[in-house]
């Protein structure tokens, strides 16, 4: 029998029982269906981590700093008041940048790591609040531009370091709180900065706010200031303070070697740990993240997996029955001088075919399903992530889906088609 | 008439037990038969005497336990599992009792199935399947269920079906056995006028004495044994 005319028998046979058929592909379907959404969502949720960090900072450029940052809060939450009576509370429930420092020395001894080509320092002010048109006193985080980093802006530019006038950029939700009508009318205002100086008095800077950035969940009220802003946030607060105080740096960058290989690059973050700091790439900052995420992703592809496995039982049972069905048939064609590799592909194609047909339509729905949802979403409760689609579906991530459950009714129809293949045309031809 | 031609099969001490130990049943011992080019066998003897089994060896489609058997000089024992299905394919035609028709598919893709298998292309098969259903009568119903026919027309399909591949023996189990005595005749005249028209060899287990008198000669079985010489007939 010609490769053709198995196919073509198969797909024929496939639908000679028609219920139990669609049952069967059922079942792959509701597996496939599940597994397209998951790693829709995954794959959705990653690239909208890349597109908002990916543009974090330079590929070459480690952060060190003795605390790890954490700056995750939600987008949708509104910026809270300060309150003066809680001001140390404020920094350290807010301010999620411990102010740890570092001294000339520490970046002398960065400056001796193999793979470390030249090293930075900033000093980093501590901000009490921020405040604009209608004077309420907002928290925020506040932090310096490193060189290199990006943001996606709403409005507006990013500050720029080359400049030497202080720029900052607020974040989105910030504009209105501020008392701004809306986030264009906040670009090229000044905007007030308050902080405590070294003698405990509170003092104030006004600086030109340039942009607003986009809402994201990652950098959720951070306050952004280029190196000249800071500079004089950090001489204000360190007025009244001891002579020592200035000498301290709150973060450093680093610019690695180009061409850096990845064990180097581990070797530079143990001398880092070494001396008691953390070296961070904007990948690492990503990957932390990532791995949560595709872990919970992993555990709901796991769901999916489960049950294609079981649908992956209902094709064996189904071919079993169809096995036993067509005893007759089979022990004909045998008779009839059809040899069992071909009985055992008729039936194998059979289990390809539901396989095909149950994830082919599950991705199909799954897709469509998935872009109605993004629509959902978009214009609904994630209206204000731009740029975030949480369900992202390509030809690469999906075809694999079909091909990967079809191998799955390949191996479920092994079984019923060996017994197929081994029946003896005598026993099949008396079968009752 | 077809007397002295070549031996298409030949069967020495050939005998075949089912099952094992105490279950053992020995349902054919020592049977020796020729079966020779264009000639007409009827296998007869009683219900369970063996019939079908010596039928089903000749046709290779069981192998005996002990004996020797060859087809066309060739030891069928030398033969590889695909050499006995393109012989069963191109050779041997079958007929049974059942009729084993796909019910659920058309006439003519039954009559198909057996040039499917042997891989002709599709233009080409439904031709012949045409063809053939033309000799039986049956070209108006090429495209009706096979399962909705009458029994006669059943048996015609199915000897289509054993034609279709131009086979040099027809096997045939009981053609008659499901029939009216009517529609048993046609059946019988049809598979009689293949022998004389083309030549075709005939081996028909029957218990209908009447067809067996038809062919050439008799092989009686009675308990798995030849029970008497076998008897030439000359019509
Ligand atoms: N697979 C088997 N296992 C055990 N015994 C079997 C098997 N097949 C056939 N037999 C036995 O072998 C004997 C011969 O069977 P066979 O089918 O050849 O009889 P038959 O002459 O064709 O009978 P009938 O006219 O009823 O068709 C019977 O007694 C039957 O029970
Ligand atoms: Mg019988």
């Amino acid at each position: 029998m010609k490769l053709f005319d198995i196919i073509s028998t198969a797909s024929t046979n496939t639908f000679r029982s028609k219920l139990r058929t669609i049952l069967t592909i059922l079942a792959i379907f509701i597996g496939a269906f599940t597994l397209t959404l998951t790693t829709g969502l995954g794959k959705g949720i990653s690239h909208y981590i890349d597109d908002q960090l990916g543009s974090l900072g330079a590929e070459d450029v480690l952060l060190i700093m003795p605390t790890t940052d954490n700056g995750f809060s939600s987008p949708n939450d509104p910026p809270k008041t300060y309150d003066a009576t809680k001001k140390t509370q404020n920094i350290e429930s807010e301010g999620n940048r411990t102010i740890a420092l570092m001294t000339e020395a520490d970046l002398e001894k960065f400056r001796k790591i193999d793979g470390i080509e030249s090293v930075t320092a900033y000093r980093q002010a501590a901000m009490d609040y921020v405040s604009g048109p209608n004077n309420q006193k907002l928290v925020g985080n506040l932090n310096l531009l490193l060189d290199g980093e990006k943001h996606a802006t709403e409005v507006g530019q990013m500050p720029t370091n080359d400049s030497d006038v202080p720029q900052m950029m607020i974040p989105s939700n910030y504009a209105k709180a501020l008392g701004f009508t809306d986030a264009g009318a906040s670009v090229n205002q000044q905007i007030t900065i308050g902080l405590t100086n070294g003698r405990g008095d509170a003092v104030t800077l006004a600086i030109a706010n340039v942009g607003v950035s986009q809402k994201s969940i990652l950098t959720s009220g951070f306050i952004y200031v280029n190196q000249a802003a800071m500079n004089k946030l950090v001489t204000l607060q360190n007025q009244g303070a001891p002579d020592s105080v200035s000498k301290y740096f709150q973060v450093a960058t680093a610019r690695l070697k180009s061409e850096l290989p990845a064990s180097k690059l581990t070797q530079v973050k143990a001398d880092l740990k070494k001396l008691g700091f953390d070296g961070m790439t904007v990948q690492d900052q990503i990957g932390v993240i990532k791995t949560v995420i595709n872990g919970i992703i992993a555990v709901l592809n796991g769901f999916a997996i489960i049950a294609l496995l079981a649908a992956g039982f209902g094709i064996i049972n189904t071919l079993l029955m169809s096995v036993q069905e067509r005893t007759k048939e089979i022990g004909l064609m045998k008779a009839m001088g059809m040899n069992s590799g071909k009985i055992f592909l008729l039936f194998s194609f059979e289990a390809v075919i539901l396989g095909f047909w149950g994830s082919f339509l599950g991705v199909m729905f799954a897709v469509a399903t998935g872009f109605g949802i993004n629509q959902i979403l978009m214009n609904g409760l994630l209206k204000d992530l731009s740029g975030l689609q949480p369900l992202s579906f390509t030809l690469q991530s999906v075809a694999p889906i079909v091909a990967i459950v079809m191998g799955l009714a390949f191996a479920a129809g092994t079984l019923p088609a060996i017994r197929a293949s081994r029946q003896d045309p005598i026993n099949s031809l008396r079968y009752e | 008439m077809h007397q002295a031609s070549r031996t298409l099969i030949q069967a020495d001490h050939i005998s075949k037990t089912y099952g094992r130990g105490t279950n053992a049943f020995t349902a054919l011992s020592e049977v020796s038969l020729g079966v020779h080019e264009g000639e007409t066998i009827a296998i007869v003897g009683k219900s369970g005497s063996g019939k079908s089994t010596l039928m089903h060896i000749l046709a290779l489609l069981d192998s005996p336990t002990a004996g020797v058997l060859s087809v066309n000089g060739k030891l069928a024992s030398d033969m590889s599992s695909r050499d006995l299905a393109r012989l069963r394919n191109q050779t041997f035609g079958f007929v049974f009792q059942q009729f084993f028709l796909n019910a659920s598919s058309s006439v003519l893709d039954n009559v198909m199935l057996p040039l499917k298998i042997a891989g002709m292309g599709r233009r080409q098969r439904k031709q012949r399947a045409l063809e053939v259903l033309e000799q039986v009568d049956l070209a108006d119903k090429a495209k009706a269920n096979a399962g909705d026919l009458s029994g006669g027309q059943k048996q015609r399909v199915v000897i289509a079906r054993a034609l279709v591949n131009d086979p040099k023996i027809i096997f045939a189990d009981e053609p008659t056995g499901n029939l009216d005595s009517a529609t048993g005749q046609l059946v019988e005249n049809l598979l009689f006028r293949l022998n004389s028209e083309r030549g075709i060899t005939l081996v028909i287990v029957t218990h209908d004495a009447d067809l067996a008198r038809r062919c050439n000669r008799q092989v009686f079985i009675k308990d798995g044994q030849i029970a008497t010489p076998v008897r030439r007939v000359t019509i």
